[in-house]
């Protein structure tokens, strides 16, 4: 009966297929656009200025503050209340983005804040402009200490990608979920699911764990 | 916006909000309490000598923190059962849990048993002082200092982690926000009055880790 259902679970790969793929289109739209907000989110966060460190601030606190499942009900079940309808797909990736930015934000504002404040300064003196001096002298450093939590960071947010699969979107746990209806065979069906974010998500550890390294020699030589 | 916003409801069903704030509180401190279990002896197989016992620990964490929460609950969940145990899904979603968090623990207790140089041990035995003494004195206020912080942090994860035991129709949190939307059909005030619940009790965690952050980091003396 095993072997049966293995037969079975190899005949339906390309649905499995497709569950990876719109994983990794979900996580990896909103990762971008979540890099893109979170980077300047941050900056003005580490800008010091209060009024953007009051209400990112709260932002970020509520983001952090709530579970991913009860996001998403509010983005899809509450958005439509207001006049707005949403797809499941657009509605995934609007709040994994949210959640997204909210975390990244944090990673760069901490980035920024651990360059020494000489440096602004003599950017200053050099008579850079503000976006110069972000672009030629502040950024470029603070990517040392952004980068590594950055990619763990990464792989937190593709494996949350997991839960938008309430709200309908066949990604790779949704076709588990489907499957296991069919094929009663759940450690089989979960099993292959798991391998299958293992192979996204264990490359990105080891870059994570591979730049921590890097970056901390290279902080001990400057 | 909210123009319709019905408080009536919420406060007619503010018993069932409290049941499932308090059985999201109880399974989040019985999982918090078996993964500390779990995760210490996970981290001494991580350490041990013998290879077999390194390997499986090596596996079992990784595996863990490459797969999602949700996989690995729907892999109990569907799982357990074709192994032929019935297992109610209260204590499969409590099992998910304790193993899920108890990966995690094991890398932040590793990281505060090796963060004492050996060379102190070594001071301290030259100084005579016994094991208990040598513990007492030396190994914990240096390791907790390290650990505490991150464990608390851990804590926060795994308390907002439980939302996601409502998709296996366990009666927490989550869970009455959606009966509430389901059987009324008003998703704003399910919603927003359980992310304000769950706002309220990350605060509280919250606020406890920064001041144990702040009381037992040693290690800015030198």
């Amino acid at each position: 009966m095993m072997l049966f259902y293995f037969q079975r679970l190899i005949e339906i790969y390309p649905f499995f297929l497709k569950g990876l793929w719109m994983t990794v289109a979900v996580s990896g739209i909103s990762l971008v656009f979540g890099t893109i907000f979170g980077l300047v989110l941050g900056i003005l966060r580490a800008s010091g200025n209060k009024f953007f460190v009051a209400i990112i601030g709260v932002y970020v606190a509520v983001i952090r503050g709530t579970p991913f499942v009860v996001q998403i009900f509010i983005v899809f079940f509450i958005l439509p209340e207001w006049g707005i309808q949403l797809d499941a797909f657009p509605a995934a990736i609007i709040s994994l983005t949210i959640l997204a930015t909210a975390f990244i934000c944090e990673i760069v504002a901490g980035g920024i804040k651990a360059v020494p404040n000489g440096q602004w300064e003599a950017a200053a003196s050099s008579g850079l402009n503000i976006f110069q001096q972000l672009r030629y002298v502040i950024v470029p450093q603070s990517l040392q200490t952004i980068l590594p939590p950055l990619v763990g960071q990464y792989v937190l947010l593709i494996k949350d990608s997991s839960v938008v699969s309430v709200i309908g979107v066949v990604e790779l746990t949704r076709v588990g979920w489907v499957t296991v209806n069919r094929i009663p065979e759940g450690l089989m069906v979960f099993s292959l699911v798991g391998v299958l974010y293992f192979a996204i998500s264990y490359p990105l550890i080891r870059l994570s764990n591979r730049l921590e390294k890097k970056m901390a020699t290279q902080q001990v030589m400057l | 916006m909210l123009e319709g916003f019905n408080f009536r409801v919420i406060w007619e069903y503010m018993p069932f909000f409290m049941e499932g704030l308090r059985n999201t509180f109880l399974i989040s401190i019985v999982s918090l309490f078996l993964a500390l279990i779990a995760g210490i002896i996970a981290c001494a197989c991580r350490l041990s000598p013998w290879r077999l016992v390194r390997g499986l620990s090596i596996a079992y964490i990784e595996s863990i923190r490459s797969t999602p929460l949700l996989v690995q609950i729907y892999f109990l969940y569907f799982g357990l059962p074709t192994l032929g145990l019935r297992v109610p899904e209260l204590q499969t979603g409590i099992i998910a849990l304790m193993l899920n968090s108890g990966a995690y623990i094991a890398e932040i207790v590793r990281a505060g048993m090796t963060s004492v140089p050996n060379g102190q041990i070594e001071a301290g035995i030259a100084s005579g002082l016994n094991y208990f003494q040598r513990m007492r004195f030396i190994i914990l206020p240096q390791a907790l200092g390290v650990t505490v912080p991150p464990l608390l942090g851990q804590a926060i994860v795994l308390f907002k982690d439980s939302a996601l035991l409502s998709l296996i129709s366990v009666m927490e949190l989550t869970r009455v926000g959606q009966t509430l939307t389901s059987e009324r059909f008003m998703p704003s005030e399910a919603f927003f009055t359980v992310a304000f619940l769950y706002l309220c009790i990350y605060f509280v965690l919250k606020s406890l880790a920064d001041w144990s952050q702040k009381k037992l980091i040693f290690r800015e003396a030198y």
